[in-house]
Parts: structure tokens; sequence; C-alpha cells
């Protein structure tokens, strides 16, 4: 759900990032934190336990620029990727404009990639959405690993539709801010559909 | 989708400012801010200057999201008031038109009881304006057809690659 203030001037779009336990949704986000200029961003929250990892969400708010006179603003989200935290990740799907899945590119970890799509088909579902018509980009996270799928076999298992595949190493940042970029052009290309 | 869009027109957002602004003299408050189910901050009145608005609107939005997950759990419908008090200052959120959050902040000036009274009253008048806003835009989508007219029709691929410039 955009939030379009005419009054302001402003548009805001919430992007959550999806995906299983421990595939680097909270490390894009730090990324993305820590390579924007201060006056663009806002706080990271972290709602982390101890051992930091996520309990209910992370959240950056960042400022692009303008696009016809509308200041743009993202608020990014993640959800707590681990299989018990449900509810939590159904809440926070809540109102959201774009969905990156961050899929974990280990071997041992595809079972729980497709899990965890099926898991956001559902409650994309319970929330009113479809995946298939939604903003969504595809993000192949931890490409630096040895033992990793290949990208064609991630790709058969884990693509939904014509989305946006990226491949990334989230702790370097590769491919960061390209998954970032993508989501964000689907969303603002949804805006010229619709309104 | 799941909810129409809300879209701000300058007429009630400056209704909107008019509201909590005379709800924050009203309830003797610190700050008074509304806020979106989502998280998107709508308006703030007061002492914001040294106040992050922005992850404060997120997380009262992750605090209704998370007690209204609870309530249903017990079988409620939604715990229309929360209350949070703190040493100096408490926050006092309530819910309005079923889909904006209305944050009061407020210190030992003020009291519970007084907020409690005058946020009702706000409440009342912030309902009438959301009531028209969704009218309006009702309205307008019916008026362009299925096509309701946005400013972002000619939004090309270049006006997002500059987004990303840096």
């Amino acid at each position: 759900m955009t939030f379009i203030n005419y009054a302001s001037r402003e548009i805001n779009c919430k992007i959550v990032y999806y995906g299983p336990g421990l595939c680097g949704k909270t490390t894009n986000l730090q990324w993305i934190y820590d390579k924007t200029n201060p006056g663009a961003k806002g706080k990271l929250i972290s709602l982390a336990t101890e051992t930091d990892r996520t309990l209910f969400f992370d959240f950056l708010p960042l400022e692009l620029g303008t696009v016809r006179g509308f200041k743009t603003r993202f608020h990014l989200y993640t959800v707590p990727g681990q299989v018990f935290y449900d509810a939590s990740r159904k809440l926070i799907l809540k109102g959201v404009d774009g969905v990156i899945f961050v899929a974990d590119s280990q071997v041992e970890r595809m079972d729980a990639n497709v899990e965890a799509i099926d898991n956001l088909v559902i409650n994309l579902k319970t929330q009113g959405y479809d995946l298939m018509t939604i903003p969504y980009v595809l993000q192949i996270n931890k490409r630096d690993l040895p033992n990793v799928t290949p990208v064609d076999e991630v790709v058969r298992l884990l693509r939904k539709k014509d989305e946006p595949v990226i491949e990334a190493v989230a702790m370097k940042g590769t491919g960061v801010f390209e998954t970032l970029k993508a989501v964000a052009k689907l969303v603002l290309s949804e805006l010229t559909k619709a309104g | 989708m799941a909810a129409p869009d809300i879209v701000m027109y300058e007429e009630e957002f400056n209704q909107i400012k008019q509201i909590i602004s005379k709800l924050r003299v009203d309830a003797n408050a610190k700050v008074v801010f509304l806020v979106d189910k989502n998280g998107q901050q709508i308006a703030a009145h007061g002492e914001i200057e040294n106040l992050d608005t922005t992850s404060l609107a997120s997380l009262t939005a992750g605090n209704v999201a998370a007690t209204d997950g609870l309530a249903r759990l017990i079988g409620e419908k939604e715990f229309s008031i929360l209350f949070h008090e703190g040493e100096r200052d408490n926050i006092h959120i309530s819910i309005v038109a079923q889909r904006v959050i209305l944050v009061v902040i407020f210190d030992e000036r003020s009291s519970l009881g007084l907020v409690r009274l005058r946020v009702k009253k706000a409440s009342q008048e912030l309902n009438d304006v959301f009531a028209r806003i969704m009218a309006k835009v009702e309205k307008e989508k019916q008026a362009a057809g299925t096509a309701f007219e946005s400013p972002f029709a000619e939004i090309t691929d270049e006006d997002i690659d500059s987004l990303f410039s840096e």
C-alpha cells in the first residue's frame, strides 16, 4: 500500500526482505545502511535476540531523492527467518509494496528456501496479495561459499515467475544495491499503472 | 490489493494537522502524531526536534500489529488503546478509523485521564476526515474509470536510475 502525500509531495513505499533463517536479510540491510550517506538514511532498527537473530523485524528508512517532484522514501523491513516466528512474519507483510526473497545458495539450505517461498506465498495471500502480481525480486545470496548449488538449479527450484534474479554476496555488498534497485523499479513502475 | 491506497490531499492534510495540534494543546501533551498501520508517518506535532519520528512510526505500527495479533489469539477483535508508562514520559496509542494510529506522548504536566478524554474527541474528528478522504479517493477512481490518475504515469527508467546514481 503505497502512501502518497500530495500535500507534502512525498511517496512512501514498503519493501520487505523475506527468506529462510540466516540467509542474509539483515546483512543486506546492514550493507545498505553502511554505504548510504547519512543524509539519506534514518536509523537502522533491529529488534533482535541477544544472539543477533531477528526477533521481530529490522527497519531502515531510506530517502532516495525525487521523482517527478515527489520525495521518494523507501522503508526497508526484514522478517525473522526462523520457522516458528510465522505470526510475526505475517504482520510485517501488511501493506507491503515490494518483496525481495533472499535465497541461501548452500546445498543444504535448498529445502529451507523452498519452504520459505511457500510460506511467503501463503502469508502474502492472508494479507490479500498474490506473489504472481506483486513487485518481486529473487536474490541468490552467498555465492562466494564453496558448497553452493549452481545458479541454474536455484532458479529452477525457486523462480516463481519472470522476476529479476540477482546473484549476491551480501557480506561483501555484491548485488545488494542491484537487488534494491530492481525492486524499486518494479514498485515505482507499478505506480504508473494504477495509482 | 488488500486495502485501497491512502492518498492525502492538501485540504484534508491541513485539517488533520489542525486536529492534532489542537489535541496537543488540549491534552497538555509533548507530542502528538499520526501513523498509518503500515508504519508510515502521516503527521506530527509538538516537541519533535530531537525525536526520531520515522523510527517511532515504524515501531508504533509494529507494536500495534503485534498487539492486534495477541488480541485475535485470545478472541478479541483488537485492543483499541495501548498505554506505556515510563519514569518521565508516557505513550498513549489508539486506533482511529480502523486504519490509522494516533500517538500521544505526555509527561507529568498531563494525566492519563485527560489524554484519554481529549483523544476520544479528536478521534471522532479524525474519523470524519478519513471518511472524507476515502470517499474522495473512491470518487476520483470512478471519475477516471479504473485508471485513477497517478502523478507517476510518465515515470521513466531514467527517473529511477537517477535515484540510484550515487
